[in-house]
């Protein structure tokens, strides 16, 4: 998307206006424009503020209890606070946070792995990157120009008990294992851990937990294939 | 500004504490309750949810119109929140418009997925809302101060801001639905909310709408 297209849709985006196409070309711009990334984080505040615009009845008691007594089944989802970090490299993580936030990606699950969050917003974040729409699923691929790739998927169902996806990328008419994730989130960031070269494509199956070498089941969601 | 009232350094709604909450945690900031919940923390998001589920669930009721739909809204933000609360960064945003953000996004995507809105007046509204008798006095202060803020901008923005907002219209099918071009309502949402931004969020700009007695907790 042309910048100057991409710049007057901050406000739209602040109040979620945007469809979903329009949504993720201003994400990526997003990740490339300092003004954008300044008026948006500007218009935040406002914006939640309108949600106290409307009168709040009292919810039903019984939900307060049903979100605990859920949040308690994903007790194990909850990752330990992070360590604290030295100076320098809290730094750089925290400017990847702060592209990630740029980017939407208020609920991702951008790996928790510092190193690994930074290169995903690096992958995200690159010009030159080529995005692959996904074929069964709402999402793309995003590959950099040195095959450094992203999967980045939304509203995929968690995995069953036991269950895991597995990232398999085509080379030389193979699928080869590029990573596995579950999905937690509204929208899930997975850095890939194989390169993607040009004109091969990716697929995502449901293995065994820790995935396998080869995949035992047909793809759920293709890109570029 | 008399001496009964309180010029409040808005630092966001204040809400009162909720009698359900512990009393260890029930003192300590928003901040303090997401790093908490990052922790695995179970009664720093009942807290969050003492706080903010009122407001979270207004929000998804006005966006949906629809009392399971809302619930449904709310329950998944607030999971969001609990997935995500290692991930907050108080630099960044504060705890409340990062919560309200979850809320909203889920009751648009919820509202998108059911297409309710297109078969609905968004005046109907008050008719499903109506007959609130215990609304918590703090919040009918603080919907004052928001409304009061939206009526000052030209009426033209404020559509627009409205039906995006608590409709779930995109962007493009306001333009269809006000039969104005596409960059119209963008001028207009932008102009709109930087105005809002004045009249909320900067104390200077209007005294008017900051003098409010803080609410009592």
């Amino acid at each position: 998307m042309a910048d100057e297209a991409a710049h007057d849709l901050t406000a739209a985006y602040a109040l979620d206006a945007l469809a979903a196409d329009d949504e993720q070309r201003f994400e990526e711009h997003l990740a490339t424009c300092e003004r954008c990334r300044e008026e948006l984080a500007a218009l935040r505040d406002p914006v939640a503020l309108l949600a106290y615009g409307v009168a709040s009845p009292a919810p039903p008691p019984e939900l307060r209890a049903r979100i605990l007594d859920a949040a308690r089944a994903e007790r194990s989802n909850v990752v330990p606070i992070r360590r604290r970090l030295p100076a320098a490299l809290g730094a750089v993580a925290a400017v990847a946070a702060t592209v990630a936030i740029g980017l939407g990606l208020w609920a991702a699950s951008v790996s928790d792995d510092l190193d690994r969050e930074r290169s995903v917003v690096a992958i995200l974040a690159d010009p030159g990157a080529k995005s692959i729409p996904l074929e069964g699923a709402d999402g793309r691929v995003v590959v950099t120009g040195t095959g450094e790739a992203a999967l980045v998927v939304s509203g995929l169902a968690a995995a069953p008990k036991g269950k895991t996806y597995e990232i398999w990328v085509a080379e030389d008419g193979k699928l080869l294992p590029a990573g596995v994730f579950d999905a937690k989130r509204e929208r899930d960031v997975v850095r890939l851990t194989r390169p993607v070269r040009a004109g091969s494509g990716v697929a995502v199956t449901v293995e065994n937990d820790g995935g396998t070498e080869a995949p035992t089941s047909k793809p759920i969601f293709t890109a570029g294939l | 500004m008399t001496a009964a009232t309180t010029l409040i350094a808005w630092a966001g709604p204040a809400p009162p504490r909720s009698r359900h909450v512990p009393p260890d945690v029930a003192h300590l900031s928003d901040e303090a309750l997401i790093a908490l919940a990052a922790r695995g923390e179970e009664s720093a998001l009942a807290a969050l949810y003492d706080r903010y589920g009122r407001v979270a669930y207004g929000l998804a009721l006005r966006v949906l119109r629809d009392a399971a739909l809302a619930e449904d809204a709310v329950q998944e933000a607030f999971l969001a929140v609990w997935r995500s609360a290692h991930r907050y960064i108080p630099e960044r945003s504060k705890a409340s418009t990062w919560i309200l953000t979850f809320v909203h996004r889920r009751a648009v995507d919820l509202v998108r997925r059911e297409e309710r809105r297109r078969a609905d007046q968004l005046t109907d509204v008050d008719a499903v809302l109506g007959g609130i008798v215990d609304e918590e006095a703090w919040l009918r202060l603080e919907r004052e101060r928001v409304q009061t803020a939206l009526r000052k901008l030209p009426d033209q923005q404020r559509e627009a801001i409205e039906l995006a907002y608590y409709g779930g219209f995109t962007q493009s099918e306001l333009a269809e639905r006000l039969g104005q071009p596409l960059g119209t309502i963008k001028s207009r949402m932008f102009t709109g909310l930087a105005r809002l931004r004045e009249l909320l969020t900067e104390p200077d700009h209007d005294p008017e709408l900051w003098q409010t007695k803080r609410p009592t907790t």
